[in-house]
């Protein structure tokens, strides 16, 4: 499948805006990319873009060296400039920050770099492809979602991925494609289709259906074809939509059905279609014209189309079933289940931007590009870019100020208003803060469980260099067990001294944790709340018992909990998912996990995949 | 370069996608035009979910509103009726009294594209003219450029915090301070800021959301027939630019007289003390800070009576106007966590009925 993906993206590399291209450094990379170089017409230019480049490289800029030379401005190109009609690849593209990819972004879109930097002002039109080179692992590492949109083309490489029957594309080939491209023409029944099996799949992004029109295109294109036909509307389908899906068909996800390859292989036409007609007419967003409420016989179709035969609307009809279901099929595995725990916090945790996650640093962090600045208050001067902003004004400040003649060197006329700083980049330490309770309830099934997580992510935290603490509320109160720390013995010890049971009170507990986590959040780290409980609080927040009181004082708090941008996970502890917890979870804007006999070998991994998530 | 490229690709980036064309999104196109009608409205921020076509819409402003008449070869896009001529120029020795050329040009507008640096947006020393003839010369910026007219940021919450500083300043005194590299000028920047984004990146500072008059959420369309229409749009735009605008062309002639046809009413229509009342008792429901609510609805309502044609200002303009007038003015309130549209749409109904 991968070395269609190669084929069409040589053929239209501007229109599809690209492909990511989810592998580790490996031979099987390799053998992607220079399937792909081979493939491009000889001449194409191929760049690099390293992570971490900065704008002069990248955009463009004033070219000094020429600049001084010849006394007037000479625009140096960047690197997406010179790669105008071919192709850049994106090293370690789930690094690259937001602004990089925005900037790429912008250059797709308009398919011109816009450079306003060092007294120039150049428009160059730039028209490429992006292959950007995926390593990431986890599922926390991603390519930045704004880039994500504007590649037609996501790419998992896998070993045993040898599907392809048409692997033997030559160069000639995509030559000749390139050729009659513009003259392919896309019936609407594609694109209706196409769009339909979006719609199904969760695929919000219009820019989606489009690159998978392009892709269809390009598709006949390579089979020398004049019309775009199902096959091309399938396979593009299942390339571009099947990746980006955020959800099953409706078909599948609400009724009990036979899984997909026996529903293909038993029943031939009718029964599926019978089928998913139905479950359309559930879908709240369907359309009258798709959906069921229609007879097979005579479709009602809307007055301002030319009413076509029944053959034709048929077709159509197909069409966009065998269309999503091509798409179905493609959905790679575990994709779904991933979306669940991940997306819900990391959502969350983008939500609340650049304030806690990644803090600008004057001292300390990664190198981040320069700005003009004084070097004050612990900022250190950039030499580099002080003398780069001072070389061009050398032979004007000289003739106003000129170095006395007996000088044995001439000076360099370096002021103030040149001087740039340095800016650092520093990720925020994470916080963990577990909030267990510790009350008869719970105290039972759970605690010992919690005991161990906390001892397991403590473990891990030497690694990571994350703190971690522990409130317990039991009785009427909540208890600091654990300030921040990272000691485990310190945390052993105070775990293991945790006795249970008595009252809930629940919304004094998560108070309490709000309370943490804003001093947590004052000291420039980045808090995450774990809440182990049942959700059945019975102690208000003024300590009297009663359970109505007691949880309307705890959906209080969970709502401000919210409001303060904390990121929050509700692991349920009681034997049975309780309705009560799951509530709260919503209102605190938590992650729900229903952990009904977890170990504390489960509980460490989803709060571990909850705080990656975080960052 | 060698490589041959599809036809479609090469002609896209010169035609901008019609204004007209664009499916849906009847609250951005509204907030764009309202802020045609009446400049003054002090910017749109446009934040929501990808491919909805944000962009689009901002870039296919400078085809779609009406040519404006400025002196020929100002920098500056200046007035006829008040040119302006920067301190020490040559221009100022002539006599003010000699009547100044002025020609028509499209209505300015300006993308300030993320990795701008400083110089470029401020304005700073021509550095041609240093270089070569080492004479101390200004060089007009990005936001000279946009007097008049629009400045566009795209992915404004990338934007650079010192440019937003900058921004913030120039955009609420209409006057851009240039204090640098041994020049000090003034210039006039009167401009529309329109900024878009997608607030999971980050969100805006306070007093840059103060900047935008008018803020509109844009959602990707959840209908079929909708979504078809988008991309076959597209497709057929991206196929034939140039038929596809010339098909558009009526449509967006007719816009173009209504914002005409607005801006001649703007200045007729009636506000009654009972309308203004009306607009701060709004304001003062939902608790937004300062008076810049309370006057921004009133001049968004007056804009879009002025659109729709009507003598005054009543309730009905007030109600389609409040949320993207106010919505990013309210407070968080610890104990009602709905979204802000939803409280604005709520304080409305209280007020006027539903």
């Amino acid at each position: 499948m991968s070395s269609v993906v190669a084929a069409l993206l040589a053929v239209d590399p501007c229109g599809l805006g690209g492909v990511s291209l989810r592998a580790l450094a490996s031979p099987l990379r390799d053998e992607w990319l220079s399937l792909f170089k081979k493939l491009l017409p000889a001449g194409t230019p191929l760049r690099r873009i390293p992570l971490n480049i900065n704008d002069a490289a990248l955009l463009g800029g004033l070219d000094l060296g020429a600049t001084l030379s010849a006394g007037r401005p000479i625009a140096q190109q960047g690197v997406l400039a010179h790669a105008d009609g071919g192709v850049v690849m994106l090293a370690m593209a789930e690094r690259v920050p937001l602004g990089t990819a925005a900037r790429l972004a912008a250059v797709l879109d308009t398919q011109e770099v816009a450079i306003e930097r060092d007294g120039l002002a150049l428009r160059l039109p730039v028209r490429l492809g992006v292959v950007a080179l995926d390593e990431g692992m986890a599922d926390d590492e991603q390519v930045p979602a704004a880039l994500l949109d504007r590649l037609a083309f996501l790419v998992r490489l896998k070993p045993n991925d040898q599907d392809d029957e048409d692997s033997d594309w030559q160069a000639k080939d995509i030559a000749f494609a390139r050729e009659i491209l513009p003259r392919i023409s896309v019936s609407d029944d594609v694109v209706k289709a196409l769009c339909a099996a979006a719609l199904a799949l969760g695929v919000h992004s219009l820019r989606a259906p489009i690159f998978a029109i392009r892709a269809a295109r390009c598709a006949a294109a390579l089979d020398g074809l004049l019309d775009v036909n199902d096959a091309h509307a399938a396979l593009a389908a299942r390339l571009v939509l099947a990746p980006r899906a955020t959800q099953l068909p409706p078909t599948q996800a609400d009724t009990e059905v036979p899984p997909p390859d026996e529903e293909q292989g038993d029943q031939q036409k009718d029964q599926p279609k019978e089928q998913s007609k139905a479950q359309q007419a559930e879908q709240p967003g369907a359309q009258p014209d798709k959906n069921g409420d229609e007879s097979p016989d005579q479709p009602d179709l809307p007055p301002d189309e030319t009413p076509p035969n029944n053959e034709q609307d048929t077709r159509s009809e197909a069409l966009a079933e065998s269309v999503l279901e091509a798409a179905q099929a493609a959905i790679p595995d575990g994709l779904l289940a991933a979306l669940h725990v991940g997306q819900a916090a990391k959502a969350r945790a983008q939500a609340a931007g650049r304030s806690g996650a990644v803090q600008k640093s004057q001292t300390r962090g990664r190198p981040m590009g320069a700005r003009r600045g004084e070097p004050r208050a612990g900022s250190r001067l950039n030499v580099m870019e002080t003398l780069r902003a001072a070389a061009p004004w050398q032979r004007l400040r000289e003739r106003q100020n000129p170095t006395p003649l007996d000088a044995k060197h001439k000076r360099i006329h370096v002021r103030r208003e040149d001087f740039h700083v340095t800016r650092f980049k520093q990720s925020s330490q994470t916080t963990t803060l577990f909030v267990v309770d510790a009350s008869g309830s719970s105290a039972l099934n759970r605690l010992a469980e919690a005991k161990g997580a906390v001892e397991l992510l403590l473990a891990d935290c030497y690694v990571r260099r994350d703190h971690v603490a522990v409130l317990a509320f039991r009785g009427k109160t909540a208890e600091l067990l654990l300030p921040p720390t990272r000691s485990l013995a310190r945390a052993k010890r105070s775990l293991a001294g945790l006795p249970g049971g008595g009252g809930t009170p629940l919304a004094t507990a998560i108070d309490a944790a709000r309370e943490l986590a804003d001093q947590i959040k004052r000291r420039g780290e980045t808090p995450i709340v774990v809440l182990l409980t049942d959700g059945r609080g019975n102690i208000a927040r003024d300590g009297s018992s009663g359970r109505a009181q007691a949880a309307d004082d705890a959906s209080t708090a969970a709502r401000q909990l919210r409001l303060a941008g904390i990121t929050a996970l509700l692991l349920d502890t009681s034997p049975q998912p309780q309705l009560a917890a799951e509530a709260l979870a919503q209102e605190m804007g938590a992650a729900y996990v229903p952990l009904p006999y977890a170990g504390a070998q489960a509980v460490s991994r989803v709060v571990q995949l909850a705080s990656a998530a975080a960052k | 370069m060698p490589c041959v490229q599809p036809q479609y690709t090469l002609s896209t980036m010169a035609i901008a996608f019609p204004f007209s064309a664009i499916v849906g999104q009847d609250e951005m196109k509204l907030a764009i035009l309202i802020a045609a009608v009446d400049p003054a409205i002090g910017g749109i921020l446009v934040f929501g979910d990808r491919g909805t076509g944000k962009s689009t819409a901002v870039r296919a402003l400078a085809a779609l509103l009406p040519k404006m008449r400025a002196v020929v070869g100002c920098a500056y896009n200046s007035d006829p009726a008040h040119p302006f001529v920067p301190e020490g120029s040559p221009s100022s020795q002539s006599s003010p009294k000699s009547p100044v050329k002025s020609h028509l040009i499209s209505v300015p507008v300006v993308d300030l594209p993320l990795g701008a640096t400083e110089d470029r947006v401020v304005g700073a020393l021509d550095l041609e003219r240093a270089l070569s003839q080492g004479v101390k010369a200004f060089e007009p910026g990005l936001l000279a450029r946009a007097n008049r007219g629009f400045l566009y940021i795209d992915e404004v919450n990338l934007l650079e915090d010192h440019l937003v500083d900058l921004l913030i300043d120039v955009a609420a005194s209409g006057e851009n301070v240039v204090e640098r590299e041994g020049l000090s000028v003034r210039h006039p920047a009167r401009f529309v800021l329109v900024g878009s984004g997608n607030p999971e990146e980050g969100e805006l500072r306070p007093q840059l959301l103060d900047r935008f008059g008018l803020s509109v959420e844009v959602k990707t369309p959840t209908d079929l027939a909708g979504r078809v229409e988008v991309v076959k749009r597209r497709d057929a735009f991206e196929r034939d630019p140039t038929v596809f605008t010339e098909q558009w062309k009526k449509e967006d002639e007719k816009i173009r007289k209504r914002i005409v046809a607005g801006r001649t009413r703007l200045p007729a229509v009636l506000i009654s003390d009972a309308a203004r009342e009306r607009a701060a008792q709004l304001c003062m429901a939902l608790g937004t800070d300062g008076l810049r609510g309370d006057l921004t609805l009133i001049r968004a309502a007056r804009a879009y009576a002025a659109l729709q044609g009507d003598a005054a200002v009543t309730d009905v303009h007030f109600k389609r106007i409040a949320a993207p007038a106010l919505r990013h003015r309210l407070r968080r309130n610890p104990l009602d966590d709905s979204g802000s549209t939803v409280r604005v749409d709520r304080a409305v109904a209280e007020l006027m009925g539903a």
